[in-house]
């Protein structure tokens, strides 16, 4: 595969081609996936998450900024919501990065959730790996803005930030389930504005309520992205929480269960497609036969497994 | 899953006007496209580079400043040699139809001047685009 060659060997327009082969899912994608795989593993996956506006996005630059102060190159991922209605999207995380475009040791790339819920696209995950496989040291993938429930992003980086702002709600906020049970660390963005303190406040109250509680206390930072006051601090949580997950077996435990989940996926997907591909000729026939309560939907997939999983 | 287009949006040079630039963008996004939108006081350079690394499809450029016949061929050139030919160029904003025949001539696909229906540029992008 040459597209995957050209990566390998250093070439930036062939990593583009490659992250848009992989999205679009090209058939040249499998094969440029097969390929990359023995490369991948070195790259350490930061996840940002947090509502819209909270600032992810500049602190998504700021954070890349002090890496490459470290010598460490960056790959970033942006996602940003498609459309539903018409499947367009405005993928505008970049205006924020502006600084990082004519460094060629960050490669930034927008991404649509084309149809996922999760905060994240369905292929965000395999982006990723041509990231790691052209050498990247570090890869900050940045969820849309979420909600409460959106928490993929766990499922795809090895540490998760938090970011959040003043103002958005009362303490009952801080025990719901969903993104505040993901942080491995939590910043609070904006914190010159009137509340900060409060929120940290909160946060930890959270915290202090967790019956899960383990060694590793989400540590709480206070950032002003967009002056890149804080980042130094947070990096250094970033260090710490990094060195504890590699330490105590976490990190191996996290990419053990990525791998398991990926492939299950996987398999899943590609049942789906070979089942549906198998039953398409009758497929409008089965349809009719329900509309008549000819028969039941259960007993027409029963019958379908029994004959393909012969 | 289809192929979608995806356009860079992008503001090079130093007027302050992105009012066009945003229409244009909401236009396309609702013509279904994937726009990537870099904002105002681009350099042909920051332009190139997050076309290559956004692997798109289209170029749509938005100048209101006079600079387009130093800017736009710029681009054009420097997109070429990162090896992105395939790329669909256009431009827009207050351009004198006098220039147009040269930027024509320097790889801008078309130029689209105020008074522009939005679903034309829509058009012009999927007739002539190359996926």
């Amino acid at each position: 595969m040459e597209v995957a060659k050209e990566l390998l060997a250093g070439n930036r327009l062939a990593l583009s081609r490659a992250i848009t082969a992989i999205e679009n899912e090209y058939e040249e994608a499998t094969d440029i996936m097969k390929e990359l795989y023995p490369h991948t593993g070195h790259a350490y996956v930061l996840g940002i998450t947090g509502p819209p506006g909270a600032g992810k996005s500049t602190l998504t630059e700021k954070i890349a900024k002090a890496y490459r102060e470290q010598g460490k190159t960056v790959g970033i991922i942006a996602v940003d919501p498609t459309s539903p209605f018409t499947g367009g999207a405005i993928l505008g995380d970049r205006i924020r990065m502006n600084s990082l475009t004519l460094d060629e040791g960050v490669f930034i790339r927008s991404m649509g959730t084309r149809g996922s819920l999760g905060g994240l696209s369905h292929k965000t995950a395999d982006a990723v790996k041509a990231l790691d496989a052209f050498g990247k040291d570090i890869i900050i993938v940045e969820t849309v803005g979420v909600g409460q429930s959106e928490v993929d992003i766990v499922k795809a980086a090895d540490t998760t930030i938090v970011v959040l702002i003043p103002g958005m709600g009362d303490d009952i906020q801080a025990i719901k389930a969903g993104i505040l049970e993901i942080g491995d660390l939590f910043t609070v963005n904006k914190s010159d504005l009137d509340g900060a303190d409060k929120l940290v406040r909160e946060i930890n109250m959270m915290l202090d309520l967790d019956s899960l509680m383990t060694d590793w206390r989400p540590p709480i930072s206070k950032v002003i992205a967009s002056q890149g006051e804080g980042i130094d601090l947070l990096l250094a949580d970033v260090g710490k929480h990094r060195q504890y997950i590699e330490g105590n077996g976490e990190l191996a435990r996290r990419r053990t269960k990525r791998a398991k989940d990926e492939l299950l996926d996987i398999l899943g997907a590609g049942i789906e497609r070979r089942i549906k591909t198998h039953i398409s000729d009758r497929l409008n026939g089965y349809v009719e036969q329900m509309k008549k309560h000819e028969t039941d939907p259960y007993t027409l997939v029963n019958g379908i497994l029994a004959e393909m999983l012969k | 899953m289809e192929k979608k287009i995806r356009v860079l949006v992008a503001k090079p040079g130093l007027d302050g006007h992105d009012r066009g630039a945003k229409v244009i963008a909401r236009a396309l996004r609702d013509a279904g496209f994937e726009v990537i939108y870099t904002g105002l006081r681009q350099t042909p350079e920051q332009i190139a580079e997050a076309a290559l690394q956004e692997d798109v499809n289209v170029v749509a450029m938005s100048i209101l400043s006079g600079a387009h016949p130093h800017l736009f061929p710029k681009v054009v050139n420097l997109l070429h040699e990162k090896g992105m030919k395939d790329v669909l160029i256009i431009g827009g904003g207050v351009i004198p139809e006098a220039d147009i025949p040269a930027l024509k001539e320097a790889g801008i696909a078309a130029v689209f001047t105020p008074g522009t229906n939005t679903s034309d540029v829509v058009d012009f992008i999927k007739n002539n685009v190359k996926m």
